[in-house]
């Protein structure tokens, strides 16, 4: 056993235990950070903080959210809006930031792909982001079925239809999923369990296992430029923090990060109270009816682009087309096959393909919540097109681009 | 500054998409439709100076409206309970003691002489097929037809509560509560659900709101639907011009005209918050706080912020 001395006081008694200095600097104090990063890296930060405020509301909702298809939809627009105090208050929270968190992933995805912060050493950062990705969209497809209104009866209809596999005709996968014929009571259990337990513990290994990647490779920066991290941050320990390209995680880079926190939880809070609804689709107010199909079934916004690429083809394409979309992101690092990591800026014809790619994307979604009729299922399938085109020549273009 | 653009950048993208999620994708899906301000424009206007007096007259009269609504104001009780109404009539008549403050006096006019016409149900009760309304016209006295409805409207607003005073209850249960439910707000067809001291009481009520029920079906096409949260799968504005004129919405439907005027609607609307969005007050309230301690929790991280990066430039 080691050997203990009488502690001096509680921290050193931690210390003897717990290593709590060494935990911190090798955590936080010597944690190094490039100092030309700007606001956009603190998007990690408000997504943990938002993914907090989700696992917190979600606790208060979860005591009183009952999971049977006869109950369901009234023990939240009822119990919880109505007769819990401030259980309004929780469901917004957790309804607007299960919305809000998509924007901020979906900003931090754009952030990584505009400078470059998948390459060179950092894929298992971009892989290990793009498994959070897909385990949210999860995690927000099953939470979203758990009200039982009409768009989560519908969309859970429609999204497991999907596993029929079109002209495969896998029927008896889909029941099998579904256990059932159609949504009901087992399907909602199901569903449940992954939104409360399975997902969140997935996800919350991911972050883990995001983190990790990240400490290695260290953090991307601004200019792209290659820092020699521990020479700069002998520069800093020795106190020379202004000329030093690094600084420390905590208390340097974390003031940034709340600050940049602060603002957004200002807009948060306001959507919150004033504006919740933005988040919320008026068609879910109603209670599930397996009788009576929406006018219009379409998922929720940050889905958008992806049934979108669905939708303008025949069955069988459009199964592919969506399933390419699905995975595509995951193989970023190896077909951009330049050598440089620099802001999309200063790239070749990557800096049109990242802008193509952005606004392709938010055509889609736009697309995704229209009827799919005329002029709208036109474009919904040129944008389509571009799409997997962008990606067929993503190699070629990247290829091609002259090392900085 | 470099970061302001950055960051306009990020708004701009963010409001492109909103802009086509939400206002531009509601406007293609739903077609909007203008208020026309409860003024029933289609309805003559009332050309006589109406007489309480004689109104009343009428309106109590041998065969007018006593014969089938309830007056509780005057001391006249239903003749029959809602559920026996409902299968005479399809529905329960309401009671006239303030139809006066709800609905709008145009409307109670064309109401008395042609109820097909005022509820725009003409295409469900036409008279020359032989699809009577169940409310049958006034055909008149033996007067002046015009000056008879309007001294039966006169009477009864002026036995109506005053508009001031009429409750959000009130509102919701002559224009909509006789054919929607509103389980939030503990209202069936047959009125508010007491509460029971036992359990065959509580039965009892539930077949007698059950026999109502399958009498409205029959009457109605189907069951209308439950109001409890329209405020928010509807929203106000939807409400209120579907309200205004059915036929806007969904034509041929068999739900009428209802005729209310603006301020009885405005005490509806009041009504479905209550039910839906019960704790909107609360909400403001609380809102205003939190967004004050989240500003000066921000401003506190920009200073420090400030504080530490002074050292690092």
């Amino acid at each position: 056993m080691a050997h203990f001395e009488k502690a001096t006081s509680l921290h050193d008694w931690m210390n003897q235990r717990l290593a709590v200095d060494t935990v911190r600097r090798v955590m936080a104090k010597e944690y190094w950070i490039p100092k030309n990063i700007n606001f956009l890296w603190a998007m990690g930060m408000i997504l943990a903080v938002t993914f907090g405020l989700l696992l917190v509301s979600g606790i208060f909702l979860l005591m009183y959210y009952q999971p049977n298809v006869a109950t369901a939809f009234d023990s939240v627009n009822y119990t919880i809006m109505k007769e819990v105090e401030f259980g309004w208050l929780w469901r917004h929270i957790h309804g607007v930031a299960a919305s809000v968190v998509f924007l901020i992933i979906y900003i931090h995805m754009f952030t990584g792909i505009y400078y470059g912060s998948y390459k060179k050493g950092r894929e298992m950062i971009w892989i290990s982001g793009m498994l959070l990705f897909v385990t949210f969209s999860a995690e927000a497809f099953s939470g979203y079925m758990l009200p039982w209104g009409q768009m989560s009866y519908w969309a859970g209809m429609v999204i497991t239809n999907l596993f029929a596999g079109g002209s495969l005709h896998a029927d008896g996968l889909v029941e099998w999923i579904r256990g059932d014929y159609v949504p009901a009571q087992a399907f909602l259990n199901r569903f449940f369990m992954l939104h409360v337990l399975l997902l969140p513990l997935a996800i919350l290994g991911l972050i883990g296992l995001h983190f990790a990647a990240l400490r290695i490779p260290h953090v991307n920066n601004q200019d792209g430029e290659e820092i020699d991290f521990e020479a700069e941050a002998a520069k800093y320990k020795a106190g020379n923090k202004k000329e030093s390209k690094v600084i420390a995680f905590a208390n340097d880079f974390m003031s940034k990060d709340m600050m940049v926190v602060g603002i957004y939880l200002v807009f948060f809070f306001y959507l919150v109270f004033f504006h919740y609804d933005f988040a919320m689709d008026p068609v879910n107010f109603d209670p599930a009816d397996g009788l009576k199909t929406p006018a219009h079934i379409y998922p929720e916004w940050y889905f958008l682009w992806s049934y979108e690429i669905l939708r303008p083809f025949p069955a069988d394409p459009g199964l592919v087309a969506f399933g390419f979309a699905q995975v595509i992101f995951f193989a970023l690092p190896f077909l951009d096959r330049s050598p440089n990591a620099v802001p999309a800026a200063r790239r070749g014809a990557f800096k049109y393909w990242f802008w193509l790619m952005l606004v392709d994307m938010i055509v889609l979604t736009g697309m995704g919540k229209l009827p799919p009729e005329g002029i709208f299922s036109t474009i919904g399938l040129v944008a389509a097109i571009v799409f997997i085109l962008l990606w067929i020549a993503l190699p070629f273009i990247t290829k091609k681009e002259k090392a900085l | 500054m470099k970061e302001f653009k950055i960051l306009a950048v990020v708004v701009f993208f963010t409001l492109v998409t909103y802009y086509l999620v939400e206002p531009f994708a509601h406007s293609q899906m739903h077609k909007h439709i203008e208020s026309e301000g409860f003024e029933y424009k289609d309805l003559p206007e009332l050309t006589k100076k109406g007489d309480a007096a004689r109104g009343q007259e009428l309106v109590m009269g041998a065969g007018a409206c006593l014969g089938c609504h309830s007056m509780e104001v005057a001391g006249m009780p239903a003749p029959m309970d809602p559920v026996t109404a409902a299968q005479s009539y399809g529905v329960n008549p309401p009671d006239l003691s303030n139809a006066g403050a709800v609905y709008d006096e145009k409307f109670l006019a064309a109401l008395i002489q042609n109820p097909a016409h005022a509820l725009m149900v003409e295409h469900k009760f036409d008279a020359e097929k032989g699809q009577m309304h169940p409310m049958v016209p006034f055909y008149g006295a033996g007067g002046d037809l015009d000056q008879e409805v309007a001294d039966m409207v006169t009477y009864l607003k002026s036995v109506a509560v005053k508009k001031e005073e009429l409750t959000s209850e009130q509102a919701f249960e002559l224009a909509c509560g006789r054919c929607h439910a509103d389980h939030y707000a503990g209202w069936t067809q047959i009125g508010k659900t007491p509460t029971f001291k036992k359990e065959q009481d509580e039965l009892k009520f539930k077949t007698q709101v059950l026999d109502y029920q399958d009498s409205l079906k029959a009457y109605m096409g189907k069951l209308p639907p439950d109001l409890s949260i329209y405020i928010r799968s509807r929203g106000a504005h939807y409400i209120e011009t579907f309200v205004e004129n059915p036929q806007n919405y969904l034509k041929g439907t068999a739900m009428p005209r209802v005729g209310v005027n603006e301020h009885a609607m405005e005490k509806v609307v009041e009504y479905l918050e209550d039910s839906g969005d019960a704790k909107r007050h609360e909400r403001e309230n609380v809102g205003k706080y939190v967004m004050i301690f989240i500003v000066i929790f921000a401003l506190f991280a920009f200073l420090w912020k400030k504080q530490i990066w002074r050292d690092l430039h």
